[in-house]
């Protein structure tokens, strides 16, 4: 009972001003604490403004929770025998932490580095220009957290931007929100008709994945 | 325990195009042809109907067509004195697996070598002298010539039903064909697709500078078609869902959508998927090849015995078979000797990004080999003497890859995040498009594979292992030719443009091309080659090694044209001569 309200409380958090979200998106890896934090970071990254939604209620931090509970997360995919040795930039990384043990490290330490420097505040309770110093911070490097805080502003900057433009079944681009922005018209399939109609407006309207 | 199987004719190792055109082919004959793949089986209607293939997050990003690290991958150093770190992730490349191989996700770019390519060592002699080329480019001529692989080119085209249009029709150049091609018997089955708007500005633009532009020869159909084995393929639908895609419409030339279909109603022809080979086992050199041991996906290990062996795998896993198997020398890049592993060379890119302020290029429109291409700065067309540097590039406009994931740009210096990036990602999208220069690649004595001494697969086997960097010949030939695409792209009247250039060191991060060739390459003298002109093993004369892996250098052009012409001679030489009299073709 406490854990079903936990979780419903944590959906109301992540997914706030979202109303296309149903309660299949209790959370899957992150905390309630942890969601909340993303979803603010993912509203600075894309922030809504005139153009459309922002990376909160486009679903971004839903959609990355997704994905940390299942094979991305994990790395389940990838070469992980050790040993893990420090390599050249040319190498491609050589971490043993997975996307979900850089989440957990990195979001617990960002919070703490938050509360220290802003009197208790925590990331998801800072004002907007806050929030936006405290990551312009991060991704210069000038905030250490374990396991890298560049590496890890650079790994949330693309999977928020991942589940902007993803298809809307992965939790993330709900509304089509990041395809409507841009114009892409998502699964359509067919342009047969418009291909030599160049410089024209195609005003189709976008379609997801059944 | 091993479990010793029932013998076959001719077993396949590797299920793509090299391994579905022998598979056709010998089965055609009448042999017993068992065809062994890692991966999973896929077909049009089960894994790629419409509904559920323009994914981009499963395909393009998560690599669902792709091997998995976890199950087979490489280490790579740019030296001989670095230490070689797996590849943990894939980046730089992309090697398929499942039923149809690379030929499910690609994109469709066919094209075929040119006659110099073929002679390209005696070319460059001849032409410039022995003392022109760097001391270190181990490039080889090839044993075959242009003519002699031209009518399985033919075959290869009309089995497809490529688009295109020929430029060159039995030495008489054809307008509005690529005027530097070698003869051909006869046109494309197909015409070339309609071009969108940003390759027709590029042909426009092109023009303008003096060039040849001619539309990029594609297996993505610009109109159904049925193939000489009755098989019938779809019209092209320009989704711009294709590389890295398996496509919904059957309008993309595969091993599904050409042969499968008629291989799955012969009775002496049978596929196993989830079947992974260990390896080749052989008498020694001068002998035979035996069979080949492999594990199914429950771990059980069988002998499969064959009269002849066919290996068909990627470029990486042909390499790596043979090392595990002890079949040919391994390559010492020390002593220069040795030839599996050796003449290993990749594909030089480099590539321009372009944006208009008030022109909707609409880049979802699109297809893997849709586009227009120049080819009047690649390989010989033009004279090197002075430049120092020999290759070259193709350079194109192709309406490709248009997704917003892997695809959103925005002009340079904008904001990486915040309200400054989303209004110029809102902005840039739809009129933002890409020039690409596909350039040669040299084989030289430190780019090569061997087995790595510390990595294993979770079978415990070394993991094959790469080293190579860019030659300079080839970046200074790279810098060359982004010149000439800028000078194209800027005849384009754009806002804004950004050149993106190839630098050393060569990175594996980066995505760049999946044309890695060589380490078991073809040619006249066993010295310098792992096969015969016929693609047959020098050491073991039932053992057939088919794919990139024969090239003895890269130019600039796509590889899967040339790889199927290669593999249709060789089946034509194993049906008709080698069966015969079985022994050295050469």
């Amino acid at each position: 009972m406490r854990r079903r309200a936990l979780l419903a409380s944590a959906a109301a958090i992540a997914l706030t001003g979202c109303a296309t979200q149903t309660p299949e998106s209790g959370l899957r890896f992150f905390t309630p604490e942890e969601a909340a934090i993303v979803a603010a970071i993912a509203d600075r990254l894309i922030p809504a403004d005139d153009l459309g939604p922002g990376g909160r209620e486009a679903g971004c931090a839903v959609f990355i929770d997704r994905q940390l509970a299942g094979a991305y997360g994990g790395s389940r995919d990838l070469y992980m025998r050790p040993p893990f040795l420090p390599g050249l930039p040319s190498q491609g990384a050589q971490s043993p932490l997975t996307p979900a043990a850089r989440y957990r490290g990195a979001l617990a330490a960002l919070d703490a580095h938050c509360r220290a420097a802003f009197a208790g505040s925590g990331f998801a309770d800072l004002d907007a220009l806050r929030q936006d110093r405290v990551l312009a911070a991060l991704e210069a490097g000038r905030i250490a957290l374990a396991g890298g805080g560049r590496a890890f502003f650079e790994l949330v900057l693309r999977d928020t931007i991942d589940g902007f433009f993803a298809d809307p079944s992965y939790g993330g681009n709900q509304g089509m929100a990041g395809w409507r922005l841009i114009g892409f018209p998502g699964a359509r399939y067919d342009y047969r008709d418009v291909v030599a109609r160049h410089g024209e407006p195609y005003l189709e309207p976008p379609v997801a994945l059944a | 325990m091993t479990i010793r199987l029932k013998p076959v004719d001719a077993v396949i190792i590797g299920f793509g195009w090299s391994g579905a055109l022998l598979a056709e082919a010998l089965s055609a004959a009448g042999l017993s042809v068992l065809a062994l793949e890692r991966g999973k089986f896929h077909d049009t209607a089960e894994n790629f109907p419409p509904s559920r293939a323009p994914d981009e997050l499963r395909y393009a990003v998560r690599h669902d067509l792709v091997v998995k690290p976890a199950e087979n991958t490489l280490t790579f150093r740019n030296r001989v004195d670095q230490t070689a770190l797996p590849v943990r992730a894939w980046g730089s490349f992309l090697p398929a697996s499942g039923a149809g191989g690379g030929g499910v996700h690609w994109n469709g770019q066919t094209w075929r070598f040119r006659p110099s390519d073929f002679v390209l060592k005696t070319t460059i002699i001849e032409r410039y002298g022995k003392n022109f080329l760097a001391p270190d480019l181990t490039i080889e001529d090839w044993g075959v010539t242009y003519a002699e692989l031209e009518p399985y080119y033919d075959r290869f085209e009309y089995l497809c039903g490529i688009s295109g249009k020929a430029g060159n029709l039995g030495g008489k150049i054809q307008p509005g064909g690529n005027p530097f091609e070698g003869a051909r018997s006869r046109d494309y089955p197909t015409p070339p697709l309609t071009m969108p708007y940003a390759p027709a500005l590029f042909a426009d633009a092109a023009r303008e500078c003096g060039y040849h532009p001619f539309p990029q020869p594609a297996a993505n159909l610009s109109q159904a078609y049925t193939n000489p084995l009755g098989v019938t393929l779809g019209a092209c639908s320009y989704c711009g869902f294709c590389e890295r895609f398996g496509c919904g419409n059957y309008a993309k030339a595969s091993p599904q959508t050409t042969v499968m279909p008629i291989l799955r109603r012969r009775p002496n022809f049978s596929l196993r998927t989830e079947c992974l080979v260990l390896a080749i086992t052989h008498d020694g050199k001068g002998g035979k090849a035996r069979g080949v041991t492999y594990t199914d996906e429950s771990g059980q290990v069988f002998f499969q015995p064959a009269e002849i062996v066919l290996l068909c795998a990627y470029t990486f896993e042909n390499i790596r078979l043979l090392l595990l198997s002890g079949i040919g020398t391994p390559y010492d890049p020390g002593s220069g000797r040795g030839v599996v592993g050796r003449n290993y060379s990749y594909q030089t890119t480099s590539s321009v990004q372009l944006g208009f302020a008030d022109k909707r290029l609409n880049p979802f429109i699109g297809a893997g080999a849709l586009g227009m291409v120049v080819d009047d700065w690649n390989g010989e067309h033009y004279d090197h003497g002075p430049l120092g540097f020999i290759g070259g590039a193709y350079l194109a406009a192709l309406a490709i890859n248009g997704r917003p994931i892997l695809n959103h740009p925005v002009p340079p210096g904008t904001p990486r995040w915040g309200a400054g990036w989303k209004r110029a990602v809102a902005k840039s999208y739809l009129r933002t498009t890409r020039l690409l220069a596909s350039g040669s690649s040299l084989s030289h004595r430190g780019a090569y594979c061997d087995l790595d001494p510390t990595y294993r697969d979770r079978f415990g086997r070394p993991l094959l292992r790469l080293t190579f960097d860019f030659h300079p010949n080839d970046l200074r030939m790279s810098d060359f030719v982004t010149a000439r695409l800028a000078k194209i792209a800027r005849m384009m009247r754009p806002d804004w443009l950004a050149v993106e250039k190839r630098e050393a060191p060569y990175s594996i991060v980066p995505y760049q091309s999946t044309h890695n060739v060589g380490g078991a390459v073809i040619g006249g003298d066993p010295a310098t080659s792992v096969v015969n002109p016929y693609l047959q093993s020098w050491d073991l004369d039932n053992l057939f090694i088919i794919g990139a892996s024969a090239f003895p250098q890269n130019p600039s052009y796509n590889p899967t044209g040339t790889v199927a012409a290669l593999a249709l001679r060789a089946a034509e030489a194993i049906i008709h001569r080698y069966l015969r009299a079985p022994g050295p073709l050469a």
